[in-house]
């Protein structure tokens, strides 16, 4: 059994700028929070856009989670949010930015939530 | 009706949310990711459906027929509730190299990623840690313990995986919940103490071609 170097294949980093550039769909991530905006549902839904809506009406969910619970794919889901954002149906908000992603004090709630749950 | 209850009756986040984090756990088929999800969530593990399309492979192209290959990959994943405001989500990452955008798309805005390894089939893990390492991104390595598989001393893991001195490198069970989230903690702990931008070039080092004299591991103390 050889180590894991002579396998090895190097291609280059996306991280560095992967999350910038992507198109502007694409901003809906798999951890969009998503809530209703509260107003009533517009008259003239697609069948996916309403089931997509009553989901979120009952409380708020990430996008992956509505994909899953809709067994729609992610894909679909980021243009459905897109559209119901557009009509003031949802509103969604972004994840952790990049920047806070390695934020110490984010990464120190999440350490002591840890040791809370352990 | 409205009594009826619903076929896909979702379970909500707080009303008080406001971070949502995720961190990815990684591995070969079969190497324990879904089992360590379930044991962590708070709900029983979710999972989208995503569809790949890539290149063919060779069969494919010596036939010349194909030029495409559609593929359905389950993406399965977890959450668990950690403060009023703040909340984990873990998704399962397949390792191998052809769901490459997938992915990517999944590790976008990631924390970091625990690696699970199974140490009866250690060479299926190299794929999805050159991966991690590609993208920049942290990791914690676990051994999930099979109650099968032989035991290594962690230096020797440690030459075997060709880990940095600094990448933790921690055994846990996924079927336990607590010793998941201990295996979290050592993750996360890396992350606070060695950020990766402050984390300097990978020193290129002689390919371990032996094959694995005991006692001859030469990665330091190895940690723990
Ligand atoms: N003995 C033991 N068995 C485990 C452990 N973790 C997982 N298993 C078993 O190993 C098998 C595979 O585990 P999964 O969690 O489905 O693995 P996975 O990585 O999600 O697999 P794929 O999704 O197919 O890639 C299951 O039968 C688990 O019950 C462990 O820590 N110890
Ligand atoms: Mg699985």
């Amino acid at each position: 059994m050889s180590g894991r170097r002579s396998e090895r294949r190097l291609v280059p980093a996306y991280m560095a700028t992967g999350g910038r550039a992507a198109p502007s769909r694409n901003t809906f991530d798999r951890l969009t929070l998503l809530s209703a905006a509260g107003g009533p549902l517009p008259g003239r839904l697609a069948p996916a856009q309403r089931r997509l809506a009553e989901l979120v009406n009952g409380g708020p969910l990430s996008l992956a989670e509505a994909a899953a619970y809709l067994v729609l794919p992610v894909s679909v889901v980021r243009v459905l949010v897109a559209d119901l954002v557009d009509l003031g149906v949802l509103h969604a908000r972004a994840p952790v930015p990049r920047a806070e992603q390695h934020d110490p004090r984010l990464l120190e709630r999440v350490l002591s939530g840890l040791r809370a749950i352990r | 009706m409205d009594s009826a209850p619903s076929d896909n009756a979702a379970t909500y986040l707080g009303s008080n949310t406001q971070t949502l984090v995720k961190v990815l756990v990684a591995g070969p088929f079969g190497v324990g990711k879904t089992t360590f999800i379930r044991a962590l969530s708070e709900t029983a593990p979710l999972h989208t459906e995503e569809t790949m399309t890539q290149a063919s492979a060779s069969v494919d192209s010596l036939i010349g027929v194909r030029d495409k290959v559609t593929t359905t990959v389950a993406m399965d994943f977890g959450r668990r509730t950690l403060t009023d405001d703040l909340v984990l989500y873990l998704f399962g990452t397949p390792g191998q190299r052809r769901f490459k955008p997938l992915w990517e798309d999944v590790s976008r805005g990631a924390l970091g990623a625990l690696v699970l390894v199974d140490t009866r089939r250690l060479g299926d893990s190299f794929e999805v840690i050159d991966l991690i390492e590609e993208s920049g991104m942290p990791y914690a390595v676990a051994v999930n313990t099979f109650d099968d598989a032989p035991r290594h001393e962690p230096e020797v893991l440690r030459d075997h995986l060709d880990l940095d001195p600094r990448t933790p490198l921690v055994t846990c069970d996924a079927r336990d919940a607590g010793s998941a989230v201990d295996a979290l903690i050592a993750l996360v702990t890396h992350l606070l103490t060695d950020p990766p931008d402050a984390a300097p070039e990978a020193v290129p080092d002689a390919a371990p071609e032996a094959g694995l004299p005991s006692g001859t591991a030469t990665a330091g103390d190895g940690g723990r």
